[in-house]
């Protein structure tokens, strides 16, 4: 009988194929297309976006879904933010200036604007921004904070003046400034915490440039220009530029395309597919524009090593070289969102290795002939020729599946047969977390290049990678690295230390490795400007500079 | 008859704990929870994620669940949604009126396409109008209506570059709003209905027509239209009426795909996030109240069955 798997796989392979055949697509713009020069933002109008899933609280400092971010995060302002015009640039937002450090870099005093407002009308001090950092870094029982462990190194916070605040460090951190530009980090009122900690998971009330207007759940949330905003252009024009915006929840891929062809929506800001860009570049012309650009997500293989053979090093190399990752960036580009070739960290980004080096790492060499031959040697040595085991991935699309096939694919080409295990995200989940597979496809999305976040699944599994290493290997070793890279404030120094992180956990050891990185693509109605595509999901979602062109 | 209707509305009760247990067990035997999914690709760790599962209850033992949920379900409280932490019941109350409104005007489509044309279609069996309706109807059973709708979105965009707005307007704040926001559902959804009905319409009144009380009437001299409508039509209407109730209590939380199609925001849609969200207290209510739906409309089906036709008496 024709099983769906493999009509599954036979449709991939058909699309891989005729992606290949076709020439490039007419829309793709080749890079990201700006704004244009010259252009003097026009206030006024309303914003109407997509997205695709809906909120589960509307604490920022709760949740973990960008579901949260696009809708909700122009009701805030964060202590720094990342520049809209060049996104790996950090600026303050609530703060007056960047942070003065001491020499022995442990502590850092940070100076407040002292014109900020709360959408209520009251004033915005130090408190505030005490309140706010204390229920992330040290949350009281009862308040969850999944990101308190990114601020680790803090011993303690306070706020000398109503205009300062203070971070004393237990030791030097090289990613805690930029982390103070999270886009989680939302500035909360002192008050409203004060009377109850958990206000904020129902409650909307910030000091970024939209007011809270309505909220019907699953379909829609609307934001009205906040008159009190404390920030205006270098014009010294009143920010924001919109009036208001409103952002569409649709969960269905062919409903969001069809908003923005209807021309209901404007922009969806996580990412479409090839295709569905294409299909708006064919049906809006003109009225389109694109931008694109790396994105800091991943997917990962990871082999659990509890499990024989994948406890044998030469194993989980053979697995590593047997993928020949630029032929597969070649066609996959084509079909879905996946395109650079790269290590732990994002190609191309301030701590990515040169290409000659990354090639000096198992699986990145571009001779993929001579790779998959040395994985054939590798399984022989370690008396697996015939390797049979189940690809544990999650049952959905886009990126996953198509990476997934390719994969396997690779694998049968040196003699592995692995079979594809696709379950639904909870139970792929509950199977990771409880270490029942073989080897399976992770991923990993940050806001930010930041190797403290990139490497965070790669402490040791009984250690601070508890419930984040499904390799499940414990290394004081790497954990050793990991942690000097964390503390070496010199960027060309951590630079290297990361280069040997990524030999040693890709290639010594083999313990878990990327496929492909992620590419974000985003058509929208070029009435949109002022927005600017960055390498993530998660950051420059204020909608502060963000205008319609008449 | 007064016993019996207490008798059916007191089955009810049964029923609905049956319901209940199944939910209940099955949602817990499916593997992973709301937790694992929430933070699924976030590198957070484990004691985030415990810290999570006991505030959300989920680390009690399962009959200890099952009857704190059966408490407040004695107490009319259907809890908070485990995802978004706001009550079920305001959950449902914004999804309800939208399902409903479709469930309506698609049952009232359906109604007037099926029952004319199956009626026509047994008048003038096999001649090209038995076919050409039975060719309309077969096809509304072969085409999903989510693909229909589909279509129906593309040729509208293609041909207008207009689509259904994607926000739900009530009828009493603008008709028009809302007409146009449910009139390419509606259809979708009731042409594959109509296509049930009309089937059902056709093969019972081909069977009237051939009972002796038909033929007597005609004997007598009755006009065709009246022996048709009169006879024909109401006696065949029993098993009509009961596709026709099954369909509409369908149609309440049934059309999944149809609504995520349209990007509706209504019951069914809201049950397939809450499964994908493995939200417990949200599927189990809602589970509750489609299963209360069929049995309600069950037996008004059987009530309805003793106006139309005498014979039938309850004891």
């Amino acid at each position: 009988m024709f099983k769906y798997r493999q009509f599954v796989a036979l449709s991939v392979a058909l699309a891989l194929t005729l992606a290949a055949c076709r020439p490039s697509s007419p829309g793709a713009a080749p890079g990201s297309q700006q704004p244009v020069a010259g252009e003097q933002p026009q206030p006024g109008g309303t914003l109407t976006f997509i997205v695709n899933a809906e909120p589960p609280s509307f604490d920022g400092h709760r949740e973990t879904t960008f579901a949260l971010l696009h809708p909700i995060a122009p009701h805030y302002s964060t202590l720094y933010k990342f520049d809209p015009n060049d996104l790996t640039k950090v600026i303050p937002d609530v703060a007056a200036a960047t942070p003065e450090v001491s020499a022995d870099k442990l502590t850092y005093t940070i100076k407040l604007r002292t014109d900020v407002k709360f959408h209520d009308g009251s004033k915005m001090t130090s408190d505030d921004i005490l309140a706010t950092y204390n229920k992330i870094i040290f949350p009281p029982s009862g308040v969850l904070s999944p990101r308190a462990g990114a601020y680790a190194a803090v011993e303690s916070m306070s706020a000398p003046t109503p205009d300062s605040i203070v971070f004393k460090l237990k030791y030097p951190s090289a990613s805690f400034a930029t982390n103070l530009a999270s886009p989680w980090n939302f500035i909360y009122s002192a008050a409203k915490l004060k009377t109850d900690i958990h206000w904020y998971e129902k409650n909307v009330m910030g000091t970024g440039p939209f007011t809270y207007a309505s909220n019907t759940k699953g379909q829609d949330w609307v934001g009205k220009k906040f008159a009190d905003y404390f920030a205006k252009d270098k014009n010294g024009v009143q920010l924001p530029y919109l009036d208001g915006y409103k952002a569409l929840i649709i969960t269905d891929a062919n409903a969001e395309v069809n908003a923005i062809r209807s021309k209901q929506a404007a922009i969806e800001f996580r990412g479409f597919t090839p295709q569905q860009r294409d299909t708006l570049s064919g049906a809006l012309g003109t009225s389109l524009a694109i931008q694109e650009a790396p994105w800091i997500c991943v997917n990962y293989i990871v082999p659990n090593t509890k499990k024989k053979p994948f406890d044998d090093v030469r194993v989980r190399q053979a697995l590593t070289l047997a993928i020949d990752r630029y032929a597969g960036s070649t066609a996959l580009q084509k079909i879905t969102i996946v395109k650079d070739v790269g290590g732990l960290m994002r190609p191309k980004g301030p701590f990515a290795q040169t290409d000659a080096d990354l090639q000096k790492i198992a699986g990145f060499a571009t001779d993929g002939a001579a790779n998959k031959a040395k994985a054939k040697q590798l399984l022989a040595d370690a008396g697996q020729s015939n390797l049979t085991f189940k690809f544990l991935n999650r049952n959905i699309t886009t990126p996953y599946e198509p990476v997934a096939l390719f994969v396997l694919d690779q694998w049968k080409q040196v003699g592995i047969n692995a079979t594809h295990d696709v379950k639904e995200t909870s139970a792929y989940q509950a199977d990771l977390r409880a270490g029942n597979f073989e080897v399976a496809l992770d991923f990993n999305c940050d806001f930010l290049d930041e190797p403290d976040l990139q490497l965070a699944k790669f402490w040791s599994a009984s250690g601070l990678g508890k419930g984040l290493n499904f390799a499940y290997y414990d290394d004081p070793d790497l954990d050793k690295m990991i942690d000097g890279q964390s503390r070496e404030t010199d960027p060309a120094k951590r630079r290297q230390l990361v280069a040997d992180i990524e030999k040693y956990a890709m290639d010594t050891k083999a313990y878990q490795y990327p496929v492909l990185w992620w590419y974000r693509i985003i058509p929208y109605l070029n009435a949109v400007r002022g927005w600017r595509i960055g390498s993530n999901h998660y950051t420059n979602q204020d909608l502060e500079t963000v205008w319609l062109a008449k | 008859m007064r016993r019996y209707v207490a008798g059916r509305l007191l089955l009810m009760i049964p029923t609905l704990i049956g319901v209940a247990i199944l939910t209940f067990v099955i949602m817990r035997m499916v593997p992973g929870d709301i937790v694992a999914l929430k933070y699924a690709g976030s590198p957070v760790p484990q004691s985030v994620i415990d810290q999570e599962r006991h505030q959300l209850g989920l680390d009690k033992p399962m009959w200890l669940q099952f009857t704190d949920w059966m408490g407040e379900i004695a107490r009319f409280d259907l809890g908070t949604s485990l995802w978004t932490g706001h009550s079920v019941v305001e959950e449902i109350e914004i999804r309800f009126p939208l399902s409903l409104e479709l469930a309506i005007i698609a049952t009232l489509l359906a109604i007037a396409i099926a029952i004319p044309l199956g009626v026509l279609a047994a008048v003038r069996q096999d001649t090209w109008t038995d076919y050409a309706i039975r060719i309309f109807s077969i096809g509304g059973l072969a085409m999903p209506s989510f693909w229909i709708g589909l279509l129906m979105v593309l040729a509208t965009i293609t041909l207008f570059g207009w689509a259904p707005p994607l926000v739900f307007t009530p009828f009493t704040v603008d008709p028009f709003a809302n007409l146009a926001q449910m009139v390419l559902p509606a259809l979708s959804v009731g042409y594959r209905y109509s296509a049930v009905s009309m089937r059902m319409t056709r093969s019972t009144v081909l069977e009237v027509l051939r009972e002796d009380y038909v033929r007597t009437a005609r004997a007598k001299g009755v006009a065709e239209s009246l022996v048709v409508m009169r006879h024909a039509l109401r006696n065949a209407l029993l098993p009509v009426i009961t596709v026709i109730s099954l369909e509409f209590a369908f149609l309440i939380g049934g059309l999944v795909v149809t609504e995520q199609v349209f990007n509706l925001n209504g019951i069914g849609k809201l049950l397939v996030d809450a499964v994908a969200h493995r939200d417990y207290t949200l599927i189990q209510a809602l589970v509750l109240l489609l299963a209360s739906v069929f049995v309600l409309i069950n037996f008004v089906v059987d009530m309805v069955y003793v106006v139309l036709d005498p014979r039938i008496r309850y004891s």
